[in-house]
């Protein structure tokens, strides 16, 4: 494979991270955080840059040790709990370093960092790694647009519902129920992008 | 932190005051994205209560031995462990089950239900009505998995369980290929959420300790 193929290969992979098979739309992964902090714009974009921030690194970590620490040994099985340590000890890590570093950052970033640990989108992300035997730069890219894809998904959820505080909504369908039917028309509208990739 | 409960109670609440899915909308991820086939969401279903029940049995016998400043790592060790035992099982038993799941068995170690069962309730209660406690939670969120499993599968592929239903799967009924991909899945549980809501209303404030 020459370079331009390579770096066209990655950029497919990208693409179809954020938009075809967007981690939140499509797989449907880190729904809890994404029905309970899609309130507000600002907000959502606080979590969003965390989420790609530390999906991008978390996935290059795993990928670390799955490639270098569980399959010499052949305990692939013990993916499970490696990434959970590994992403609760990279969140603990970066919250520390950036509370001790950047104390504006801390406070756009910090209150959103412990969220993440348990967003199930991140461990998601290295699990389909994982599963679709991505190599470290396609591992890597994938996670940062899966990281993009949920913020995308996120911010735009935010500023739709932020309108919504003036409809008037039926009582049992507010708060999630109306967000799950937001959900699924812009799910709708991302499956448009399908067609773009099929070419490839 | 609870006072003792009757078990029947106990099953009453798990299943249907504090279901899981519409009343505390957690663990929503894989209730969507196994939901395509009634077949996947059964498998999915009996993970969810095998590894509810289990940890919960297991978080309640520890909980006098296990100190309180790492209890949430050893509580995710024990689901972490019940899930790779159901993945193994899976994996060895059912490989083209195990790639149908794909991730979402490793997830339920994410899934907010299990962790918030064994804070919530295990922690605090003896085993035996821990283990009754998990497993119909696990049960209650599998039911309501099934519920929009057998409307997606029937109303996008007119069968269930890969049989064809007979008026669903005739010419007469426009297969609503929509159901079964993702948007399907959001429109469904939005609707049975805002059934589950309208019969019974949600006090807000009640749960914000959780």
């Amino acid at each position: 494979m020459t370079f331009g193929n390579h770096m066209l290969h990655l950029l497919v992979v990208l693409f179809a991270a954020i938009f075809t098979d967007n981690i939140l739309l499509a797989r449907f992964l880190g729904m809890c955080s994404f029905l309970s902090v899609s309130r507000q714009v600002k907000t959502a974009v606080g979590l969003g840059f965390a989420v790609v921030f530390v999906m991008t690194f978390t996935i290059a970590l795993d990928w670390l040790a799955y490639r270098f620490v569980l399959q010499p040994y052949g305990i692939e099985y013990f993916r499970f709990i490696l990434f959970i340590i590994i992403i609760a000890a990279f969140v603990q890590f970066i919250e520390m370093a950036i509370e001790r570093y950047s104390p504006v950052l801390y406070q756009n970033l910090g209150i959103f960092l412990p969220l993440i640990t348990v967003n199930c989108a991140i461990l998601g992300a290295s699990l389909f790694m994982v599963i679709r035997d991505y190599n470290l730069a396609e591992g890597v890219v994938f996670g940062l647009g899966s990281g993009i894809g949920w913020m995308l998904a996120i911010v735009s959820m935010a500023g739709i519902r932020e309108r919504l505080n003036h409809a008037r909504i039926p009582k049992g369908l507010q708060g999630p129920g109306i967000t799950l039917i937001i959900a699924g028309l812009m799910a709708l509208a991302f499956i448009g992008f399908t067609g773009v990739l099929s070419g490839q | 932190m609870m006072p003792k409960k009757k078990t029947s109670d106990v099953v009453l609440t798990a299943l249907w005051d504090d279901n899981a899915v519409f009343r505390q909308i957690l663990g929503i991820c894989s209730a969507l994205a196994v939901t395509n086939l009634v077949l996947n969401t059964m498998v999915m279903g009996i993970a969810v209560v095998f590894t509810t029940a289990l940890s919960g049995l297991t978080v309640s016998y520890l909980r006098n031995w296990t100190p309180r400043v790492i209890r949430m790592m050893i509580e995710v060790l024990i689901i972490a462990f019940y899930v790779i035992l159901f993945d193994q099982a899976l994996k060895a038993y059912w490989p083209d089950m195990s790639r149908n799941l794909g991730p979402y068995v490793g997830l339920i170690i994410t899934n907010c239900i299990i962790m918030g069962r064994a804070e919530a309730f295990a922690n605090a209660n003896p085993p035996l009505l821990s283990f009754v406690d998990g497993f119909f939670s696990g049960l209650g969120y599998a039911l309501v998995l099934l519920c929009v499993a057998i409307i997606r599968e029937l109303l996008g592929m007119g069968t269930l369980l890969g049989i064809p239903v007979p008026f669903f799967s005739s010419p007469l009924w426009d297969r609503w290929i929509i159901m079964v991909m993702p948007p399907g899945a959001f429109f469904t549980l939005a609707i049975i959420v805002w059934l589950a809501r309208s019969i019974q209303p949600v006090e807000e404030p009640k749960k914000g300790n959780k």
